[in-house]
């Protein structure tokens, strides 16, 4: 356990919502903290649509979304948030002072004055394929990820898809397992070209493996894996192998924050469209993530939420302060904080 | 207004109106067709609106751009019938299109 890090607010998720918090609350001096699964700022924008067009934010008729991240981390810049990537939110509490206090599945401590959840879809997880019974097999010899290679040594090894995660593992884990063997759909792969030529050079050389088709089921015994069946085009065939690594992307799951027991729709976590506060006073909801009657999953309508949470939030934070509502363009003193004056 | 038809999992039908030009995702989704999530909106981006197309409709609906195609190798249990229904644009031809939802997205 690390000492905790003291802060104004917690802000679960660096989505655009996320991010655009950050500016409303600094200007009314509330320093924030955000914590986000992925390992860069962005959330959907980021990982789902970078290069794709969005046409509805206002005043830029058109924006890919990974440059609507970039001048949004560009806005935020004055006020030095501080970012902890891969991590997920795994504990949280009510302190006996009134904070929070909210902990990463690192360890990490975080103390409070709010929390602000602008968690989108939820985080995004590895996607399980829905293979029979292959829950019986995940942390012993099915895995979404490679955290130790040594974890791989002298395992036959059935790694399966077709993107830069499938193929760059292929590559890196052939010299330390005792066999490897890559399953993909089809002959033709979404990975770099460079990686695609290595993996069928060293199939050429017999060093590994590669096999046409989609798993369909598992074989094995108190969750040690002994094969799996492949469908392919010449039909079913079982491939001896020890540990299974399946990459089909991410999908978004709420995740911890379902057992805060905050008050939920439909897996969304219910505010009022004051504050954006959720059930639990202090516990805010921004975004995606939140609902409300006549909600719009637009990132427009999280940009307001972000700016009228902030008000409620600069009440807890300076409880004895006048808030006074004042304009960029205006105001010499939110100017300062933007470093434009 | 053209004629579609979903096939849900358990085999319930889903005969829809559809506007030309709409993808058969949005109207799956309008009229609330279990199984299409369509996580990403329709951005091509996701592979949770996965369809098989009807064996009889395959040749006009068409084949799936690169694009698609990749993003198919996330969907499960892909088949040579399979599309996003976020890229299949309703058109006149495509009057009495049928397609069937897969037992599950991801």
């Amino acid at each position: 356990m690390s000492t905790p890090i003291e802060t104004d607010v917690v802000i679960v998720g660096a989505g655009p919502v996320g991010l655009f918090a950050v500016f409303e609350l600094g200007l009314y001096d509330l320093k924030c903290h955000l914590i986000d699964i992925l390992d860069r700022p962005g959330g959907q924008c980021a990982e789902l649509y970078p290069e794709k067009p969005i046409y509805d934010i206002p005043a830029w008729p058109e924006i890919s979304g990974q440059a609507l991240v970039d001048r949004l981390m560009e806005q935020i810049a004055p006020f030095k948030p501080e970012f902890h990537f891969n991590r997920m939110v795994s504990g949280f509490r009510k302190l006996e002072n009134g904070r929070f206090e909210v902990e990463t599945d690192e360890g990490e401590l975080l103390h409070c004055h709010a929390v602000v959840i602008a968690a989108g879809g939820g985080s995004f997880q590895p996607k399980r394929p829905p293979v029979p019974g292959i829950e019986a097999y995940e942390g012993t010899s099915v895995f979404y990820s490679v955290r130790r290679m040594e974890e791989f040594r002298g395992q036959d090894l059935l790694i399966v898809g077709g993107g830069d995660s499938a193929l760059d593992w292929t590559l890196n884990l052939q010299p330390v397992a005792k066999s490897v063997t890559l399953v993909h759909r089809r002959p033709d792969f979404r990975a770099a070209p460079d990686s695609v030529n290595k993996m069928f050079a060293m199939r050429e050389e017999g060093k590994i493996t590669f096999q046409v088709g989609q798993v369909s089921g598992l074989k094995g015994e108190g969750g040690q894996l002994t094969a799996a069946t492949v469908k392919g085009p010449d039909g079913e065939i079982d491939l001896a192998c020890t540990r299974m690594l399946p990459f089909f992307g991410l999908t978004m799951k709420l995740g911890p924050i379902a057992d805060w027991g905050l008050n939920q729709h439909e897996n969304l976590l219910t505010v009022d469209t004051e504050k954006f506060e959720t059930s639990i006073p202090g516990v805010f909801a921004i975004g995606d993530i939140n609902w409300y009657p006549g909600k719009l999953k637009l990132i427009l309508s999280g940009f307001h939420e972000a700016a009228l949470m902030t008000q409620a939030v600069a009440r807890i934070a300076h409880p004895d302060q006048k808030m006074v509502f004042q304009y960029t363009t205006s105001s010499t003193s939110l100017q300062k904080k933007l470093g434009v004056q | 207004m053209t004629k579609i038809t979903l096939v849900a999992f358990d085999g319930t039908r889903f005969d829809i109106d559809a506007v030309n030009g709409s993808t058969v995702m949005e109207n799956a989704i309008r009229n609330s067709v279990p199984g299409i999530e369509a996580e990403c909106g329709g951005a091509c981006a996701c592979a949770t609106c996965h369809v098989y197309v009807d064996e009889q409709w395959t040749d006009t609906v068409g084949s799936p751009e690169p694009m698609e195609e990749d993003m198919l190798d996330f969907a499960f249990d892909v088949r040579p019938t399979s599309r996003l229904s976020c890229q299949i644009k309703v058109r006149d031809e495509l009057d009495g299109l049928v397609v069937h939802v897969p037992e599950r997205q991801a």
